[in-house]
């Protein structure tokens, strides 16, 4: 038996498990979904690198890591431990999660728009399933993706947030999911719930941070509605541990005249996978991708988004941008699809890319399937080293090599960051994307 | 200042300077002409240090010490600067964050305190003033987007707030309308000073109108064929370089 069948066989087992000591007041609807869910899992299995969607990512590192769930008593993490792992640099609503599994005397949530609130789906199943139900699980389809499947058929808790027609919340929303490290090597399943109802604005960050200790596996899966004339910022902040694996899957709707930007970016972590599937499913709804790897080691980030316009007049941008040093391995897939319908759609996809040692790797690969033939799309992909000209620029004006090296990355990344949704988190993010881009081997020469 | 002796160069495998004598003394302006492909250039990124330019025999002494032993960085904290022919374009980095990161940097090599942002901005927007430069120009990425004549201003401001030694210009003159050229020429008038020594390299007599020389080399074949006054430069202007090819020694 193959390493990765066995760790099947495993997560399976942990699965059934965890559905036989479920809450027996869970609604039927949700245990139906995770029995299909598991049940799904155990026929699709851990995909093997002969699957194209996983050529360039072998999941034989995480197969061989017996993680386990979490069990009944919460890891003992203290508010300080959460205060410094947590991102200090601008007032918001804190919302805390450790080990997927939410921390109300953790958090520190504030007085927003609406009287809103992140609330935790562990207690929203069994206090008001019926919010839940149709939501939960509407978008991310277990069948599609075996870590979809996994994680739904191990549903336990997470962040639900649902935002009232026209209400506008001006703060972030700082949703903060921590691995907390403690015995054994524990794996855990964060899911997601984003309902923005009409006209509503909201910004969420989903921070993905993990403490010293144990291997964590965080098998993230997120589902985001975004009603007609909504506006949704949702930045993916992943900075976990370089012993950490990783997996997101996000499944976003956009509706009409609805406007989302995710900000995925992944400044830690030693395996990491995302998969973001956007479908623009009405007119003029506008899609905006950014996203920001710097890695170093022999960390693994992939990135795969799919991005779906069904009708005209949609808008998507993608810009993805990738620094690695030391042996570290990138990868890019996107896929645009214009639909027949999707007349007068504009689409661009663009894979920037730096490596900054011999040993690091990137495979890119845009790709556009278009069906309508009224549509403006582009594509590139870049790959390169440091900019030798502007190096050398630099460090004729004084500035030393390790320096103009570390201003070149920042440059690089800098338009990302200052895309994001708070110029405030742009600041504070500048200090963890050196700190990352010192472990990743910028300063130094190739 | 500057003593150059028997300095020959290469570049990319090309033996581009074959044995160039020259001495720059402090307070001292010198022009250096010459047609396309007589190693102009590679003089100018020798002295800077670029990288892929080898020195394959003499010497290059900066006030005394062997200049080649230096990284670009440190010829530029020694005081050296080099005007670039093609100033470089850095997206994503705030041109006014590069000016200050590189005046901090050549301070702190001479020992002096880094200027603060408040004392930075009123230093910068003097200097930008100067060579009339907006000051949006300090807010956007270095060069990008620039033209041609902005770029070379940002030279001429950059050079203006390091206040080097010895500054080198590397055909500044190039691509410039005659307005851009006058401007340019004044924040380099402002430099000179009888501390501060000036290489100007140049295709064209016409800059030397603005930036009027103490001493004018002819460079060809990657030699100085001919050195005199800034009268050399009026003879060049009306003859050309065609004469040099007889007689350019082999």
């Amino acid at each position: 038996m193959s390493a990765l069948e066995a760790a099947r066989d495993h997560f399976v087992a942990s699965a059934r498990a965890f559905a036989a000591a479920a809450d027996p007041r869970d609604p039927a609807w949700l245990r139906s979904l995770r029995a299909e869910a598991a049940a799904s899992f155990a026929e699709q299995g851990l995909p093997t690198t002969r699957l194209e969607e996983w050529r360039y990512t072998n999941l034989t590192p995480l197969a061989k890591t017996r993680f386990e769930l979490p069990g009944a008593e919460p890891a003992a993490v203290d508010r300080e431990a959460v205060e410094a792992v947590c991102f200090p640099v601008f007032a918001c609503s804190v919302f805390v999660f450790v080990d997927g599994r939410f921390r109300p005397e953790l958090s520190s949530p504030r007085a927003l728009s609406g009287n809103l609130r992140v609330e935790s789906l562990a207690e929203l199943r069994t206090r008001a399933p019926a919010r839940l139900a149709g939501q939960l699980g509407r978008l991310a389809d277990p069948k599609r993706h075996p870590f979809v499947a996994l994680g739904t058929a191990c549903l336990d808790d997470g962040a639900c947030l649902f935002v009232p027609r026209a209400t506008r919340v001006e703060q972030p929303i700082h949703v903060v999911q921590i691995a907390s490290g403690a015995a054994p090597d524990r794996v855990c399943h964060p899911r997601l719930l984003l309902v923005a109802e009409p006209g509503s604005q909201v910004t969420v960050i989903q921070d993905f941070v993990s403490l010293a200790g144990a291997r964590g596996f965080s098998n993230a899966v997120a589902e985001v509605s975004v009603g007609q004339g909504a506006a949704v910022d949702l930045v993916l902040l992943q900075r976990e541990n370089a012993e950490s694996f990783h997996v997101s899957n996000l499944e976003v709707r956009i509706a009409r005249d609805a406007r989302f930007a995710a900000h995925t970016l992944t400044l830690g972590g030693g395996f990491v996978r995302n998969d973001l599937n956007a479908v623009l499913e009405e007119e003029g709804a506008s899609l905006r991708l950014d996203g920001l790897t710097v890695a170093g080691g022999s960390s693994l980030v992939d990135n795969h988004t799919v991005v779906d316009h069904a009708l005209p007049h949609g808008e998507s941008r993608q810009r993805y941008k990738c620094v690695l040093g030391g042996r570290a391995r990138g990868v890019f897939r996107g896929r645009v699809v214009v639909r027949p319908d999707a007349q007068k759609t504009n689409a661009s996809q663009s894979s920037a890319n730096i490596l900054l040692s011999e040993g690091a790797e990137i495979d890119a690969k845009p790709q556009l399937e278009i069906w309508a033939d009224d549509v403006k799309c582009s594509h590139g992909a870049t790959i390169g080293r440091l900019d030798e000209n502007a190096l050398f620029y630099l460090r004729s004006r004084g500035i030393g090599e390790a320096a103009a090296r570390d201003l070149l990355v920042q440059g690089f990344a800098a338009e990302l960051l200052a895309s994001l949704p708070s110029p405030a988190l742009a600041e504070g993010l500048t200090e963890l994307l050196r700190e990352q881009m010192r472990r990743a081997g910028a300063g130094e020469a190739a | 200042m500057l003593e150059l002796s028997n300095l020959h160069a290469s570049a990319g495998g090309a033996k581009i300077l074959k044995g160039i004598d020259l001495v720059v003394r402090a307070g001292e302006v010198h022009a250096v002409m010459g047609p396309n492909g007589s190693g102009k250039s590679t003089l100018a990124n020798v002295l800077a240090g670029r990288p892929g330019v080898e020195i394959t025999q003499g010497s290059v002494l900066f006030e005394g010490k062997d200049l080649t032993a230096l990284s670009p960085e440190e010829r530029a904290r020694a005081g050296i600067f080099l005007a670039f022919q093609y100033p470089v374009e850095i997206p994503g980095v705030a041109n006014s964050y590069f000016l200050k990161a590189s005046l901090n940097a050549i301070r702190k090599a001479r020992g002096l305190a880094e200027l603060d942002a408040m004392d930075f901005l009123a230093l910068v927007r003097e200097k930008a003033k100067r060579v009339e430069m907006d000051e949006k120009f300090l807010q956007r990425a270095v060069n990008e987007g620039f033209s041609g004549g902005e770029k070379k201003r940002n030279e001429i401001l950059q050079m203006a707030i390091l206040e080097p030694k010895l500054a080198v210009l590397d055909e500044t003159d190039s691509g410039l309308d005659i307005d851009a050229l006058r401007v340019v020429a004044n924040g380099v008038n402002a430099l000179r000073s009888p501390e501060r020594a000036l290489l100007v390299i140049t295709h064209y007599q016409r800059l030397l109108d603005y930036i009027v020389p103490d001493f004018v080399h002819v460079l060809s074949g990657g030699r100085i064929v001919r050195s005199g006054g800034k009268e050399l430069a009026l003879e060049l202007e009306q003859k050309g370089y065609g004469w040099l090819g007889a007689a350019a020694p082999r």
